[in-house]
Order: structure tokens, then sequence, then C-alpha cells
């Protein structure tokens, strides 16, 4: 499994849109490049999805192609409504998944 | 024929003069804050904003997924003797500030150099009765930045003094002398170019207090001997194998003349 | 400065950047081999693959990228689409591209009302100096369209 981090503000008002930040350690293997020894090509290994659910429903979704950069870095908004869990995905394309989950608290 | 000329050196002279700031970023020349001591420039200061704005976020900083790793690593019990790197020095925080500041160390039993590295290996085989961890390895690359960032900010302050200088004078001296098919020393381009392109990039002054970093180039953390081995390599000369003498004295040498910077680690260079 | 400047009247701009950039050398390491590139048409074709046979307007999005990008494939890119971002008024979705890459499809990000603002950061790989194309859809089906062109610093002798 990748190592992930999420990042969340320690406490939200309810309303207000917080910054979430992701990072994943990934090589995001293109599938364009070569092994300088053999000459062969290797393969495409990315992670293509990316998944958070909060408050019971996906509120935001990613699918990423070779072009993201390796040890993928995203960061965006969610608006906060209840206490819970906020949770993540990170699909890879042979189907490796790796989760993550963070508490995030609401005041008012 | 002769006015496009003309216009091209008005331009070329103002493209000279702006370059100054074009190369910095920063308002004014000598105002890099910390990562300025005396002449001394860290490569923080040769980088573009992006690239520092990278560093300067904890979260933002790649290297950190694995300082992680090595933070995990400092507290897992391994080897015959059942211990972790906790199990003697405690809290990494406390009890490793300051070191990363001071290596590379003369060893007495060994008759030589040791760098942060090979300090992390002989703990490992020697107190923990454990298998050390190779060069370039998540574990090694986690575990050095994770102890070497307790110094963060601190000033280098290497030891050239007693039985470290022979090993000083060794290390200056790889660092002056010409190699490879291109016939180029460190000097070359660290002493004489700094702040000059080298084909598209720019070169710094090759100081060494952000290692281990991430390096875009890489896509992932890196030592400095992963970094003397490129520069070997570009210069078309054989490289020196991880952890040698050669580059452990290199080592030394690089951190008594970037004494005084503050420690980095990790650092994100391109 | 050794830069060779090519015999024509260059724009101020010009030099400029070619001073920060230190002209753009060819050769060197690359993530992609030297493969053809995408280009304008492509891309036109893989936003139509995305949005269907609609119209795009400009406007609404904004693009942040850097001047000068120091390496290839770590390129930090930025967006924001100005939203409400209500049940009735949000963004669906954004959708990225690099006219000059192998392949122009960098990423797509699908928002609902509950995100607040529709605001993301991430990082990308760049085979050379290009216009990135970002395409945001609403939920009205009105699709807005923005382009900026960044500088990619490819081959340098870095180890």
């Amino acid at each position: 499994m990748a190592k992930a981090r999420v990042k969340v503000p320690k406490s939200v008002k309810k309303g207000q849109a917080f910054l979430v930040k992701t990072l994943i350690s990934h090589k995001m293997e293109t599938g364009l490049r070569k092994n300088k020894k053999t000459g062969k090509k290797i393969p495409r290994k990315i992670i293509n999805k990316f998944v958070c659910t909060y408050d019971g429903k996906e509120v935001f979704s990613s699918d990423w192609h070779p072009a993201v950069s390796a040890n993928p870095y995203l960061a965006f908004y969610v608006k906060a409504t209840k206490s819970g869990p906020m949770n993540f995905k990170w699909t890879d394309d042979d189907g490796k998944v790796t989760k993550k989950s963070v508490k995030i608290s609401v005041s008012g | 024929m002769r006015k496009s000329y003309q216009g091209i050196w008005t331009l070329a002279a103002l493209a000279v003069a702006f370059s100054a700031f074009a190369v910095t970023g920063f308002a004014g020349e000598d105002k890099f804050g910390k990562y300025q001591v005396g002449e001394l420039r860290t490569g923080y200061t040769y980088s573009t904003p992006e690239t520092r704005a990278m560093q300067d976020d904890d979260f933002d900083n790649p290297a950190f997924l694995w300082v992680d790793e090595g933070e995990a690593l400092w507290n897992k019990k391994e080897g015959k003797a059942g211990k972790s790197c906790a199990s003697c020095h405690d809290n990494a925080s406390a009890s490793m500030r300051g070191v990363g500041a001071r290596y590379p160390v003369y060893n007495k039993k060994l008759g030589k150099m040791q760098n942060l590295e090979q300090r992390i290996n002989q703990e490992r085989t020697e107190k923990m009765q454990a298998k050390p961890f190779k060069y370039e390895s998540k574990q090694l690359l986690g575990l050095t930045m994770f102890v070497r960032n307790q110094s963060k900010d601190m000033p280098m302050s290497v030891s050239i003094d007693g039985p470290a200088i022979p090993f000083f004078d060794k290390g200056k001296k790889f660092y002056f002398q010409r190699r490879g098919q291109l016939d180029m020393a460190c000097a070359n381009c660290h002493v004489d170019n700094p702040g000059n392109m080298i084909r598209a990039n720019r070169l710094s002054q090759g100081q060494s207090n952000g290692f281990p970093l991430y390096r875009l180039k890489w896509q992932k953390p890196g030592s400095l001997h992963r970094r003397f081995r490129g520069c070997n390599k570009q210069v078309r000369a054989k490289p020196y194998g991880y952890g040698s003498d050669e580059y452990v004295n290199l080592e030394l040498y690089l951190a008594w003349r970037g004494r005084g910077l503050p420690v980095e680690t990790p650092a994100v260079r391109m | 400065m050794a830069d060779k400047l090519k015999p024509h009247t260059y724009e101020r701009r010009e030099v400029l950047a070619l001073a920060g950039t230190g002209v753009i050398a060819v050769a060197g390491i690359s993530l992609f081999p030297v493969t053809a590139s995408a280009d304008a048409a492509a891309v036109s074709k893989a936003v139509m693959k995305r949005i269907g046979d609609k119209s795009t307007k400009s406007g609404r999005i904004t693009l942040e990228l850097p001047q000068i990008a120091e390496n290839g494939n770590t390129v930090p890119i930025g967006f924001e689409v100005d939203s409400p971002m209500t049940d009735s008024d949000y963004v669906k979705a954004v959708h990225i591209f690099a006219e000059k890459n192998p392949s122009p499809e960098v990423a797509t990000f699908r928002f609902t009302p509950a995100n607040g603002k529709a605001k993301v950061s991430t990082r990308m790989r760049l085979l050379k100096s290009q216009n990135i194309v970002a395409v945001a859809e609403m939920s009205d089906g009105s699709v807005y369209m923005v382009k900026k062109a960044v500088k990619v610093t490819i081959g340098g002798c870095g180890g």
C-alpha cells in the first residue's frame, strides 16, 4: 500500500469551505519509459482515480492520467456540514486501493 | 540590417540587467534571509518560487512522506537485540538535535570519517543487531532525513580538527581536482560559476546543507552521494561508490565549506 | 550572457523570458521518449470527447501556472472557477489538457455543491513549453475554457 498523507483544519465552522490537502507516494509510471538495459517498455502503472467521501456521500473525485506527477499532490475544498469522518480512496491501474480517513470537527 | 542588430544588443544589455532579478526573485541582493551567511548561499536561493514553496510547507514537501516512514522506523523494534532507535535515544527531537549539523564525524574505531548514513547503519548492526539499510533505500533515506531534520535551521558546524585533518585535506583535493572526459572539477561549476546557466539549469554553490533532499528530477528523495555520482557521471568521470571514503571525505569538505548555513533537510531542489 | 540570440527582432518579453531560462535546451533527460506531441488539434479532439459538440465560452475559470517550470516532471497547477456552488448552480467538472504532451489529457476533476469552492491545486508533468487548456463544465450545461502558456526547462546538467 502506498503511503498517503492528508491535512485538514483542526476544526471548522459549519458552512465554511475548508481546504483539504492530500499527498500520496507513488511512482506514477507513465508507460512511455524504456528499460535502459533491455530496451523493453516499462509498463504503465499509475493511480487513475481519487475519491473523497464525507457526510455519507461522494463529494469530490478525480481521474488521473500519466501526466499527473509522481507522488501526486491534490488540494481541494469541502464545505463543512457535520462532524465525522472524511474518507479518501486512491485506486491503481491494477485495482490496488489505498485508503485514508481523517476526522472533521465542525462547530456551530 | 544594422538597425535590427542594434536593437538586439540593447535588448541583450537589458536582459543582462534584468536577469539578475530573474535569477533570484528576491527583492535586492543580500535579502536571502536565513538562506545566506556572508558569501554563502544555499540552493534554496537559486530555486524558482514554486520549488521554494514546495519546500516551505512541511505538508507540500513530498520528502515528508519518507520522513514519516523514518519516524516510524525510529520507533520500530528490530533486530536480535529487540530494540528500536527510541529504546536508547528516546525522543529524537531532543536526542538528535544538533547531530545532523555536525556530521561527518571522525570515528576512532574505524580510523576514518563517518557520515550520518553510516552511523545509522552502525547503530543498527552493533546496538540493535539488525541488518543495515542499503543506500538510497526508502528506509535509510527516511531515517537519515528524519534524524537530520531534527537539526533544521541549526547552523552547519563540522569539525575539521585533529584526526579529521588528513581526511579534510583529501576531500578538499577532490573538490578542486579535474576529472573525467570533460576534465572538470567541482570548483569549476560551484566556485567559478554559481548563478550562471549550464545548458538550461542554473548552477548553485553546490552546498550540502539540505541533503538528503527531494529532487524533482529524481521524483523521490536522494542522498548527497547520489548527487556526487550524478555530477561525476555528467563530466564523464567514473563515479565512486555510495559510502566510499572518497565521497565521505568530500562530504566533510562540503560541510566545512557550507559552515554556518542552516540545515534544510529535507530540501526540495530541481 | 553567452546565450545566442537569433537574428530577428525580439520582443522585450521574449528576451526577459529567455534570460530567465537561459534558452531552453533540446536534448536531455525526459520522462517521455522522443515521440510526437499532441498539439492543438489533438487537444480540441480530446476536449470534444469530454464535453461533446458544445461551444466553449471564455471567462469564469482562471489558471495558475509558474512562469517558468524548473523541471517538467513536477509543474504546479492551480485553477479556480467562479461559481456559487449551490444545488442549482455549480461546477460539474473541470478537465485539464496539455497541448504538447505525448497525449493531451492530464486530469479531470468532478465537483458537487458539497465542495463549496471549485478551487484545486495539483502537480503535473509537461514534456516541453506549451499551452495548458482548462475546460469547466457547469451544471446548466454551459462550458467555459481558458488557455495559458507555461515555459518548461528541459535538458540541464543535473546529474
